[in-house]
């Protein structure tokens, strides 16, 4: 494997007693598309969540590109590069699609009060600039024409596709998607897949859960399977695919 | 002949004799001076409103500990102006800065709550204030309050004719509308509004969410201290009954009448709920029973508009 731009050993986390998380280690490489797969409740969103530093591990350690930010708040771990989007969706419905995205532009002058109140001009170019984007980020995931709709207006599919326009905004390396095209009708499944993997070929690294092993053998390069909080296996899709263990955990 | 009554002056349309010209010119002039007053308290609550509103019309922090940063701006002000004579605009500055204080003090404990829990903590910090202006005697001389607040004397120029207080607490209030209105159509303006509609999905994007709650929470403080030092300087005496909890509760139903997250809302909502109530002295309703009935107004209003507008007058928001 390459050189591993996320790295998380030992990871464990308990609730009240219940294991969610038992001992995770893995390593995701630069640039590829990685499944986290498991059944429900193998704790794949508590990973998901600690990483992102809404969840404090008991233990283990989590590093990117060389960075401990295993006790980081989300905001800083959002920061330094690491973004996600979230199974009950989550946008502000209320403003339009195009201030969503505008939302998720890092390091804007604007976002000072003061340089708000003083810095009017610098703001309003950023602003502009940040805008030009924006329109060119919606044009990509195919949400053209939508800018000025109230992001709460969409439809289901949309509004996936949305959350992951504002990922991109960050400009952020590493992308966790929570289930990005479960309750998606089929051609919009394969919309939001050919982008993970244009992404992909730009040099995101992509981490997503997804239930859907269709899905999962035919965009990821590599697979990681949990159960009850354990990595029980991985490897490229195909090799997953015929593990009869990875079956029986399945069936379960 | 057209009467009309006002606080026991009978204002007769069509004077008759000379006599009846002095009282019309008397009584036109009382009807002048309560006309102004009324303006200078709306511009003093357009002030309020919009401080409130931008800490729970915008970002969600559902606060009833208002009039207590308000007591703090009056209080401050009123002190060191008839303690140590100080200019009213040193006054103003020093109030804005101890209230945004007091305000940050209660920013940090409170704002990591949510929803009914922290209204409940600034419920807390408004009985706690309350309590220092009424009990800390040595300081604010309790109940008995303070008098003899003089009128603000701004360079040399005095502020003490109706008029006068009515272009002062006026060009406070367009600044104050002013500032916010850069702030909350700012990029700023935008994060306070993801804090308000989802504070997760806030903090996934980057932004510090306690940072911004605590630095919403002492702007409010320390502009609605302009409020407090405005009322203190205008009225020139204060004691605690104006910093009660009833009245941070007056405060919520302005902005939300108005329209949270609404800046004219904050405006269209001072204008209304000081107006109203003023319409049933008109009615020749005694002074107690208008006391009473101003409440059930203000509790009637709130809970037509929870039933059929709960967005408010001109606004676009809930507040949930």
């Amino acid at each position: 494997m390459s050189v591993a731009l996320l790295t998380i050993s030992n990871l464990s986390k308990t609730f009240d007693g219940l294991k969610a998380v038992a001992g995770f280690s893995c390593a995701i490489a630069k640039g590829k598309i990685v499944g986290l797969i498991g059944p429900n409740g193998a704790g794949k969103t508590t990973v998901f969540n600690i990483i992102t530093g809404f969840l404090a591990a008991d233990a283990g350690e989590i590093f990117y590109a060389d960075k401990n930010i295993t006790r980081l708040p989300p905001y800083r771990i959002a920061r330094n590069g690491i973004v996600r989007t979230f199974q009950d969706l989550r946008l502000i419905a209320s403003l339009p699609v195009i201030e969503n995205i505008l939302l998720a532009r890092q390091k804007q002058t604007g976002e000072h009060w003061l340089a708000a109140l003083a810095l009017r001009k610098k703001v309003r170019a950023e602003e502009r600039k940040n805008k030009e984007l924006a329109l060119e980020i919606l044009n990509q995931v195919g949400l053209a024409n939508h800018d000025e709709h109230l992001a709460g207006a969409l439809s289901y599919g949309q509004q996936k596709l949305l959350t992951l326009a504002c990922c991109l905004a960050t400009e952020a390396d590493l992308l966790l998607l929570d289930e990005p095209v479960s309750g998606v009708n089929p051609s919009m499944i394969e919309k939001m897949l050919a982008l993970m993997t244009q992404l992909a070929a730009n040099g995101k690294t992509i981490l997503f859960i997804e239930h859907n092993l269709e899905v999962v053998m035919q965009a990821c390069d590599h697979v990681i399977v949990m159960d009850a909080g354990r990595k029980i296996a991985e490897g490229r899709p195909e090799a997953i695919k015929n593990n009869p263990e990875i079956l029986e955990a399945y069936l379960e | 002949m057209t009467c009309l009554s006002f606080h026991g002056f009978q204002l007769s349309m069509k004077p008759s004799n000379l006599r009846e010209h002095v009282e019309f010119i008397r009584a036109l002039g009382v009807v002048m001076a309560y006309l102004l007053h009324i303006l200078i308290l709306i511009n003093i609550y357009i002030i309020i409103a919009i401080s409130l509103n931008l800490i729970a019309g915008y970002t969600g922090i559902l606060s009833i500990a208002h009039a207590a940063f308000y007591g703090v701006g009056a209080y401050v002000a009123a002190l060191l102006a008839v303690n140590y004579g100080t200019p009213f605009l040193l006054n103003l500055v020093i109030a804005m800065a101890v209230a945004g204080a007091v305000a940050a003090v209660v920013a940090f404990p409170s704002l990591r709550i949510h929803d009914d829990y922290l209204v409940i903590a600034t419920f807390g910090f408004q009985m706690i204030l309350f309590s220092l202006f009424n009990n800390w005697v040595g300081l604010t001389r309790g109940p008995l309050g303070i008098p003899g607040i003089p009128q603000p004397n701004i360079f040399g120029f005095a502020i003490s004719s109706h008029i006068e207080f009515v272009i002062l607490t006026g060009v406070c209030a367009l600044v104050v509308y002013v500032i916010t209105k850069r702030l909350v159509e700012s990029p700023f303006g935008r994060v306070l509004k993801a804090v308000r509609e989802d504070e997760v999905f806030a903090q996934a994007l980057g932004k510090n969410v306690i940072r911004y709650k605590i630095l919403v929470f002492v702007m409010g403080g320390a502009l609605v201290a302009i409020a407090g030092a405005l009322y203190a300087h205008y009225v020139t005496f204060i004691d605690p009954t104006s910093f009660t909890i009833l009245e941070s509760i007056f405060m919520i139903s302005i902005v939300i009448v108005g329209g949270a997250g609404s800046l004219r809302g904050s405006v269209v909502g001072a204008v209304v709920l000081i107006v109203l109530p003023e319409m049933l002295r008109f009615l020749g309703m005694p002074n107690a029973i208008a006391a009473n009935m101003r409440q059930i107004i203000y509790g009637t209003l709130l809970v037509v508009m929870m039933i059929f507008r709960p967005k408010g007058l001109v606004g676009e928001y809930e507040l949930r």
